[in-house]
């Protein structure tokens, strides 16, 4: 039976490998990619409803806007992230695979973090300018969402493992991830008040890109743990 | 010692030791607490600035300090009970949640009740509040996760890697907080610690903080012994004792 | 020459030692054991409920297992739990099949993440289980049957040496059970080994097929 053992693909090739699945899932169902950016978009207009239309206003609680905004866009996004495949019992297949399991969530972290993601930050200085952001902010906050949100991805994803065997665990994934992802937030918004006021953001944008590599470097450990023992039931 | 800790780990020695330390622990944390309030509340002189509103330190500091000591043990107990599978060690971190929970309230009620007369109101965000109120979120989505579980063991897994993950955690959001918070008003005294008090204010807090941490042994062994109890329902040796008892 | 491995192989190749399992309340497993030798086809039977498919998940690794031990190869698991995994093709209840992709995008994937395979290896199978017609169609569009022998084929082309099957002739009709029937003659013949939970009993009376009953 030895000469037929597989030889197992390396790990660049599985990375393609889920991406290109992923991305082509997602082709095939791209009207629910689009929904968490139309959340963000529409949360971010409830703000000038309830507040005030006068730009001025607006101006002062731009940053916190669109960053909670992006925040539960990212929370809302993370139902899709790995329900489907364990449902059907393809996630099944992945933790048998004999493949690293965590390299394996890492890469479908990202590839949801290219589809849910990403759009969000590229659109997040529209939003921010109908909130009377500055464009000279525009660099700040973009590279705060892509930072951040990076870190928030790879944070849902471990609370996406963890209830993704609870029944209705939505609320369960908020209460979770939201403690946890407290400090990216305060590091991102207030970054992006900061380059508002024409200070130095070198500092939080430090620490944002710390917190990524932290988080991409350890969350994935924590994400196959959990999924194993969600795929138990 | 690699023998007595296989003993420990089992449920009814376990069950028996609980027992036997809770009076031991329980009864000293209460003349402590005696000792202290009367040397914090009575004996100590007041503060010259915040006169008599200062003393609710002597509850507050306390609490603070368990409600973060015990999240940090709740989350070896946890990592103890995943890596060793030592099932004892899951039902020592499930006893401490509600524990730890109940001091970051008490932490935050002292904190406000102190905020009123000292700050004109009843909630303020200071950074050490503010990162309590945060370590509550933390210690209540453990206890939803544990709770969202039928199966005892899965719940033990699942929210021993949640407590690891926040304990990964705090001090990054406690270090946020922090800078979150100079931003507004640059680094002043941080008012609800304790900076450089005299003696006769000090050895009050020292006497109250060794009293809340039997106290907290003692009711760490009550809930580990209901734990067991629900944990091993079906057991053999619990049918047996209850029998000769 | 993978027929003389099994013929002269006196070890078993997985072992099941006194294997304890709890859900919930209740006490599914109470010490069950067996062995498996290579060629060998071991058909778990017993009434619902009895535990069949734990079992089965608790060899394959998915369930942790309360006391007893599951041996593959000599190693207890879950120590060189990858190498058996690689090993291993495990079939549920479910397909594991995406219904937004085609039979042969799925099949690609699944065997692409333990093997290199080129598309042709992949129609050919999917002939061999007569559903080559639904090479190119979503797995929604697919019948109950032709959803099962899509997934019975990423099995066959998983190469493993392994293969654990929960039902895994449900919803196939009877020209398809007599063809995975002589798929898992031919797999036995290679050496290959075969653990199922089965209401109802293949190749009966053929030489290396054995039943385990649960109560």
């Amino acid at each position: 039976m030895q000469s037929s053992i597989p030889t197992t693909p390396g790990l660049g090739k599985i990375l393609m490998l889920v991406l290109a699945r992923d991305l082509r899932l997602a082709v095939r169902h791209w009207d629910q990619v689009l929904q968490p950016l139309i959340f963000f978009v529409i949360v971010t207009t409830l703000f000038p409803l309830a507040i005030s239309p006068a730009l001025d206003e607006l101006r002062k609680i731009s940053p916190g806007v669109v960053w909670v905004a992006a925040m539960l866009s990212s929370l809302l996004a993370l139902e899709s992230l790995f329900r489907p495949d364990v449902e059907d019992g393809t996630m099944e297949q992945w933790v048998l695979s004999g493949q690293p399991l965590s390299l394996l969530l890492l890469a479908k972290t990202l590839t949801h973090w290219l589809l849910t993601g990403l759009p969000l930050v590229l659109m997040a200085p529209i939003v921010g300018t109908a909130l009377g952001m500055p464009q000279s902010v525009w660099p700040v906050l973009v590279a705060t969402l892509a930072l951040g949100t990076g870190s928030l991805s790879v944070l849902g994803a471990i609370g996406a493992a963890l209830t993704v065997s609870v029944r209705r665990g939505s609320v369960l994934l908020a209460l979770l991830v939201l403690p946890l992802e407290m400090p990216v937030l305060i590091f991102g918004a207030r970054a992006v008040d900061l380059a508002m006021h024409g200070e130095p953001v070198a500092g939080p944008l430090n620490l944002l890109a710390a917190l990524l590599l932290f988080f991409v470097s350890l969350g994935p450990f924590a994400m196959a743990a959990a999924m194993r023992i969600s795929v138990e039931s | 010692m690699w023998l007595w800790f296989h003993k420990l780990s089992s449920p009814p020695y376990a069950y028996r030791t609980a027992g036997l330390m809770r009076p031991w622990l329980f009864w000293p944390a209460i003349l402590l607490m005696v000792i202290g309030a009367v040397g914090g509340l009575v004996l100590a002189p007041e503060d010259y600035q915040q006169k008599d509103a200062f003393r609710i330190i002597y509850v507050h500091v306390p609490s603070a300090s368990l409600s973060l000591m015990i999240y940090t043990i709740m989350a070896v107990a946890a990592g103890v009970g995943i890596i060793w599978r030592i099932k004892l060690a899951h039902a020592v971190a499930a006893a401490c949640a509600p524990i730890g929970a109940w001091f970051t309230v008490a932490t935050l009620v002292t904190g406000s009740i102190y905020g009123k007369p000292m700050w004109g109101t009843w909630w303020e965000w200071d950074p050490r509040l503010t990162s309590e109120l945060i370590l509550l979120f933390l210690y209540l989505g453990y206890m939803a996760l544990r709770a969202s579980f039928d199966d005892t063991q899965r719940a033990d897994r699942a929210s021993a890697i949640l407590a690891i993950v926040g304990v990964v955690n705090v001090p990054i959001v406690k270090y946020s907080v922090v800078w979150w918070n100079s931003l507004h008003q640059g680094p002043s005294i941080s008012k609800l610690a304790a900076p450089s008090i005299e003696g006769s204010m000090l050895w009050p807090l020292l006497i109250m903080m060794l009293a809340f941490i039997l106290y907290f042994g003692a009711v760490l062994c009550d809930r580990l012994r209901g734990e067991i109890l629900r944990r091993e329902r079906n057991a053999s040796w619990l049918s047996e004792s209850l029998a000769s008892s | 020459m993978l027929a003389q491995v099994a013929a002269t192989s006196p070890q078993p190749q997985l072992e099941a030692r006194a294997v304890h399992l709890w859900r919930g309340e209740k006490h599914l497993l109470r010490g069950v054991s067996f062995a498996l030798y290579s060629g060998e086809l071991l058909q778990v039977v017993g009434p619902n409920g009895v535990g069949k498919t734990s079992l089965l998940r608790c060899v394959a690794g998915l369930l942790p297992t309360e006391s007893g031990e599951i041996v593959w190869q000599g190693r207890q698991l879950p120590e060189g739990r990858d190498e058996f995994h690689r090993e291993l093709a495990y079939l549920a209840h479910v397909n594991g099949l995406k219904s937004d992709l085609t039979a042969l995008e799925n099949l690609h994937f699944g065997v692409s993440i333990r093997r290199p395979v080129t598309t042709e290896e992949l129609r050919e199978t999917l002939q061999v289980l007569h559903v080559e017609a639904c090479a190119d169609l979503p797995v929604r569009a697919l019948s109950a049957g032709q959803k099962r022998r899509v997934a019975l084929a990423r099995i066959m082309l998983t190469r493993a040496a392994l293969w654990i099957l929960d039902e895994p002739i449900t919803n196939l009709d009877k020209a398809g059970i007599a063809l995975f029937e002589a798929r898992i003659a031919e797999h036995m013949r290679a050496g290959g080994m075969i653990l199922t939970a089965a209401h109802q009993l293949l190749l009966q009376g053929q030489p290396g097929v054995r039943t385990l009953e649960l109560r």
